[in-house]
């Protein structure tokens, strides 16, 4: 059957293929550059979002469209958001440090790395001249791709199915392991110790809120007590305390006008900056 | 065009992920590198399969994403339980073996 075969294949393939592969084949080079050369990791993330979609398309050209679906599904679908998942929780603003520890690692890694894409693409470029592109319809058969792998994966391959299973299921256990917090059993304070704590302290009630002005809401405004004194208690921590003469007045409110030509006090708004 | 096109691509693609384990430093990118050559070996294997003529290559395919996935769990879950005890996700400060 492959000696047949052989006889009536081509090394070329077709003008469609050809001009997908030179419109996605830069685009999928330039999302790994990307990933490797942009300080943002979440950046990282999406340009590696771009190559592997690159690929996806790939498969489904070479005749593998089920690849292809689980490529788009499960690579760009579940392991890269999973892997945007760990970036949120970690800090995305982690950046990359750019100090080199080792001195020249990164020109003796380029080196390396033209090196060997020189050497491998040079070397695959020879050995694989003139491959007979013998395609997938004898080996398929009439249903198609999916049964195709459907029976390979449950006649020839069965061990090897059966054995991933068991590498999923201890995957899964072992990600459980490894991010599980253990706390310490009666350690969690109840509702009612943690009321009767905060009744045992100098000021049960809650903290006084802001001041709310005329002129300024924010909450940088100090709240008044009764004898005319700002309450420290009012203010957020971590944000400094101002005046609140000193604050910008608030805008968006053209309808209602000048909130000082309202109230008929102090100075009135600068022409133009109110609107 | 031949299907030489597609391993060449897949040699550069390899090489880029290669280079860039070894120059990044924060682990998570580190991770997507090695995914991306996990990516590269696949278009190999299926432009393989199709070379030959046979679908075991698409078969090896299947089984390197499902092995990559288990891969990734476990990475993300060991990176999450070092950046809780040294806050840094950066394989740098990874260095407790070293003394």
């Amino acid at each position: 059957m492959t000696v047949l075969a052989a006889v009536d294949t081509t090394t070329t393939l077709g003008g469609g293929e050809t001009v997908a592969f030179w419109v996605l084949g830069p685009i999928a080079l330039a999302g790994a550059l990307g990933m490797v050369f942009s300080r943002n990791a979440v950046h990282s993330a999406l340009w590696l979002v771009q190559t592997m979609l690159c690929l996806g398309v790939f498969y489904v050209v070479q005749e593998a469209p089920f690849l292809g679906a689980v490529q788009i599904i499960v690579y760009t679908g579940a392991i890269m958001i999973l892997f945007l998942f760990v970036l949120m929780l970690v800090g995305r603003d982690s950046s990359d440090s750019v100090v080199e520890t080792l001195r020249g690692q990164r020109v003796a890694a380029a080196v390396l790395g033209i090196g060997f894409a020189g050497l491998v693409g040079a070397g695959i470029a020879r050995a694989t001249r003139g491959l007979p592109v013998v395609g997938l319809a004898d080996a398929q058969g009439s249903g198609g791709n999916i049964p195709g792998i459907a029976e390979l994966l449950f006649t020839k391959y069965l061990l090897a199915f059966e054995v991933t299973s068991a590498l999923l299921i201890t995957a899964a256990v072992g990600a459980m392991v490894l991010a599980h917090i253990e706390r310490e059993p009666g350690s969690r304070q109840t509702q009612k110790e943690l009321s009767r704590a905060r009744f045992l302290t100098d000021r049960p009630q809650t903290l006084p809120g802001p001041g709310v002005y005329a002129r300024a809401n924010s909450v940088a405004a100090p709240a008044l007590l009764p004898d005319g004194r700002t309450s420290l208690d009012s203010q957020a921590t971590g944000i400094e305390a101002q005046e609140v003469d000193q604050m910008p007045r608030p805008t968006g409110r053209g309808q209602l006008g000048s909130p000082d030509a309202a109230l008929g006090t102090l100075d009135p708004a600068p022409e133009g900056t109110d609107r | 065009m031949t299907l030489t096109y597609y391993l060449v691509l897949a040699a550069i693609l390899f090489t880029i992920g290669a280079v860039g384990v070894l120059v990044r430093r924060n682990a998570i990118v580190v991770f997507m590198c090695v995914e991306l050559m996990l990516n590269s070996v696949n278009l190999t294997l299926v432009t393989f399969a199709r070379a030959t003529g046979t679908l075991d290559g698409q078969i090896m395919a299947f089984f390197v994403m499902v092995v990559a996935a288990a891969e990734v769990v476990v990475g993300l879950a060991i990176i999450m339980s070092i950046y809780r005890t040294r806050r840094s996700a950066s394989v740098d400060d990874v260095n407790l073996l070293k003394y």
